[in-house]
């Protein structure tokens, strides 16, 4: 009864355990209006296009709350995608190369958004815009405007395909277990010491760094995840939808509202890497509800927009609320 | 007694989210009376005075003023009853004068300008009758010191026909001197008729300044006392609702001085210079000086915030060249710093994520078994939580700084340096850190303390360092009077 009632606080009673909750309640309004969603194809088809931006919000999640921002990463996407279609330019034994080269390339993207933000002192918030619009204009300028070239069919079959003939699921998406792979990696990374360290930085990175952390790399090693989880986001949508000038635009914006809906507070030091993941699903899970009333698609940036908004002030009115601190205390065992 | 008390507050209780803070208190402040209120953190006084301030609203109670009965839900009507408070944040716009500050939102005006200089006028009409004579009242508050922007509070209290002036430790933040200041400002409120409401936990101001003394203990009202008719040693007692022994412990059986640990030679930067310090094992060393004296900047110097530009540390003999935290770390060095909310602690993390953050953070120190010994340090320092997992924000004061204790001997130091370690703790907190001090010692550790209360770095130092204007001034045995310690801190005496 006791762990009972402490799950329904934890679900309810807002913080991070809200989320589940409302992707539960989310799950629930889509089976209401079609219960078939949740027979294995369909589910599997869900999995996969989410998977992305489920990986994109663990990439996030590590900037963010490490106390800064990644808007740059919408515009990593969509170069990536640009960059494998003209360089592998339908030869299959390019593939991997080229794999390689958008690997360094994210990486990089991260890394000089992390020394600009910690060694010449930019907030993220202008760092990651300024490089959120090099990037694209960087893009336009290579490809004159409409990409070129073709991705390979290797490439294509991680954002695509999956493993066949599973009974009961059918075919179980490349992209789902990548996703699993992303999300326990960014679960496990947060139990370890580099983890620690981060959510420390982004409480109060002078006690962090008064206890010897070494704030700026720290700082610079989470903006270079998230450049790697961008890069990982755009083999599989590149792979999925293809390739045109358009892939990655505004998906910045989408996955910090995901981020930040699971609880994740922005300026740091707080929230779980699992319920960022689930702020992303239970966005994505709310379109495929959209979808199914049949509103329009073109509401998504007004609700986006809405839930970011009430997401934050959420947040900040738990935090302004007088804690309890005269609580029952005990004397902890001698 | 007069015949109505300034301030009448009867049967006042309190609850958060059901849990009760305040339990019937009352409290009465005759006019002219400088009443000091203490308790130990969390004993209610903060929520008394902030219901006072009509920051919060009691569930139960009366309040009369001057025998009028009020109830606040603003703090703009407790101010229009003649109500003020100085919190220990100030409520000062930086960027504007101290007349303008004294005299916001209710600015005189000519022709529907504001008048500057009747501002101005006024305003030094109101510190002349405080008899400060240092403060223009077109200074930048922003630019002031803390006792001249306490002053500008102040100011602003009296200028607003307050009646009644609550003061959340005064003292907190000042250096010796200005706190005689502040002395003399509260004897300029009795004679003048206002109504002190002392909160602080420094008993020495308590029976220096005040007439009465209300004391409470976990959200009910124990006494309200005559000063007179009470000693220190009574006090406490009925505070903690225990019997301390002596204020200070004595040196633990076993305690041995030992080889030098902490060796400073021509240490300078440009706070401090020529600086010469030796701390041995098994030994407390204090440094006492002034406020800017450049206490806390050796500490910064030793542990690698600000590093010495001259000079050399050695530490157990060997030479080191601290330029960051992280190297004095590595090198055996702790620094539990003076403000453990802005430099201590992550307050969103639990109990357990900051008392392992130094290990986590640095692998010179970092262990399997130290890890294991955490849960061991937070019980032997009876660290009071709900639990590993509770938020370090949500704990006392006290039990906040024993959580910085023991991040740091997590790591095993061998040298520690305390910067302000019982700053804004209850008295029971106080006396636990003491004997934690005097432990360290025992087990080897070199230790240097810095305090501004004079009475600790007496009261536990075997060696007292005084400084003066970034030098060291001299150097005393345990037992030196605190004449003696402020003889050279002055620049009296010097070595």
């Amino acid at each position: 009864m006791q762990r009972l009632r402490s799950a329904a606080a934890a679900l309810f009673g807002g913080g991070t355990g809200t989320v589940f909750a409302l992707l539960i309640v989310i799950l629930a309004g889509i089976f209401a209006m079609n219960p078939g969603f949740f027979e294995g194809p369909s589910l599997m088809a869900f999995l996969k296009q989410a998977a992305p931006l489920v990986i994109l919000a663990a990439g996030q999640y590590f900037v963010i709350v490490s106390g800064n921002f990644d808007l740059s990463v919408g515009a990593l996407v969509g170069a990536q995608v640009v960059i494998a279609a003209r360089l592998i330019d339908g030869e299959e034994s390019r593939t991997v190369p080229v794999l390689l080269v958008m690997l360094a390339f994210g990486l990089t993207v991260g890394l000089v958004n992390g020394l600009i933000t910690t060694v010449l002192k930019v907030q993220s918030f202008i760092t990651t815009l300024g490089m959120l619009l090099v990037l694209y204009g960087a893009i336009r300028l290579w490809t004159g405007g409409a990409p070129t070239g073709a991705l390979s069919e290797a490439f294509r079959k991680v954002g695509r395909h999956g493993i066949d003939d599973v009974p009961l699921v059918g075919q179980i998406p490349w992209a789902l277990l990548v996703m699993l792979a992303v999300g326990a990696g960014a679960i496990l990374l947060m139990r370890t010491r580099f983890g620690r360290i981060v959510m420390a930085t982004g409480d109060n990175d002078l006690a962090a760094a008064l206890s010897g952390a070494r704030v700026a790399t720290v700082r610079t090693a989470a903006f270079v995840l998230s450049g790697l989880s961008a890069t990982i986001a755009g083999v599989l949508i590149g792979g999925f939808a293809g390739v045109s000038a358009q892939v990655g635009e505004g998906l910045e914006f989408t996955v910090i509202t995901e981020v930040v809906l699971g609880g994740v507070a922005l300026g740091g030091g707080r929230g779980t890497a699992l319920a960022a993941m689930a702020g992303a699903l239970a966005i994505e899970a709310l379109f495929t509800l959209f979808n199914q009333m049949a509103l329009p698609a073109t509401l998504r940036p007004t609700v986006q927009g809405a839930i970011i908004i009430a997401a934050v002030a959420y947040a900040a009115r738990q935090r302004t609320r007088p804690a309890a601190v005269t609580a029952p205390a005990t004397v902890s065992p001698s | 007694m007069t015949a109505t008390a300034a301030l009448t507050m009867r049967g006042i209780d309190k609850a958060f989210h059901g849990i009760p803070v305040l339990s019937s208190v009352d409290l009465t402040v005759e006019q002219g009376e400088v009443h000091a209120l203490v308790g130990e953190n969390g004993a209610g006084k903060s929520t008394l005075m902030k219901i006072l301030a009509g920051v919060h609203t009691a569930d139960a109670g009366t309040i009369e003023l001057g025998g009028r009965a009020v109830s606040f839900t603003h703090p703009v009507q407790a101010q229009n009853a003649g109500i003020a408070t100085v919190f220990q944040e100030f409520n000062l716009l930086p960027e504007l004068s101290v007349a303008e500050n004294v005299h916001l939102g209710r600015e005189p005006r000519r022709g529907g300008r504001i008048d500057r200089r009747a501002m101005a006028d006024r305003t030094a009409q109101v510190l002349a009758d405080l008899g400060v004579e240092d403060l223009a009242p077109t200074a930048k508050v922003g630019s002031l010191s803390v006792a001249h922007q306490q002053i500008t509070e102040i100011a602003k209290a009296l200028s607003q026909g307050a009646d009644l002036i609550c003061m959340d430790e005064p003292t907190a933040a000042l250096a010796d001197a200005e706190v005689a200041l502040l002395y003399r400002l509260v004897e300029r409120l009795r004679e003048r008729g206002v109504s002190v409401l002392y909160v602080s936990h420094r008993l020495r101001e308590i029976f220096d300044l005040c007439d009465r003394i209300t004391i409470l203990k976990d959200g009910r009202l124990v006494d309200s006392v005559d000063t007179a008719d009470i000693t220190p040693d009574e006090l406490v007692t009925k505070m903690v609702g225990r019997r301390i022994e002596a204020q200070f412990p004595e040196r633990l059986p076993g305690t041995e001085t030992g080889d030098v640990r902490l060796r400073i030679t021509a240490g300078g930067n440009d706070y401090v210079d020529g600086i010469d310090l030796d701390v041995h094992a098994g030994e407390i060393v204090g440094l006492a000086g002034l406020q800017g004296s450049g206490r806390t900047e050796i500490a910064e110097a030793v542990f690698g915030i600000t590093p010495f530009t001259r000079g050399s540390i050695a530490v157990d003999g060997r030479p080191v060249r601290i330029t960051r935290p992280r190297k004095a770390i590595a090198s055996g060095i702790a620094l539990v710093t003076e403000d453990r909310k802005a430099q201590g602690l992550a307050l969103h993390q639990s109990v357990r994520a900051n008392a392992r953050m130094v290990l986590d953070a640095n692998r010179s120190v970092h262990s399997r078994q130290r890890l294991a010994r955490i849960r061991g340090i937070l019980s032997s320092l009876d660290l009071v939580s709900r639990g590993d997992d509770q938020e370090v924000q949500f704990l006392s004061g006290g039990n906040q700084q024993k959580v910085v204790v023991a991040k740091w001997l997590a790591a095993e130091p061998g040298v520690i340096v305390l910067d302000e370690p019982t700053r804004g703790i209850d008295v029971g907190a106080k006396h636990k850190l003491y004997s934690v001090i005097r432990s360290l010692a025992a087990d080897g550790l070199a230790v240097l303390l810095i305090a501004s209360e004079l009475i600790e770095v007496i009261g536990l130092a075997d060696r007292i360092v005084v400084l003066h204007d970034g030098r060291i001034a001299g150097e005393l045995p345990s037992g030196a009077t605190e004449q003696d310690v402020m003889a050279y801190a002055t620049g009296r005496r010097t070595a």
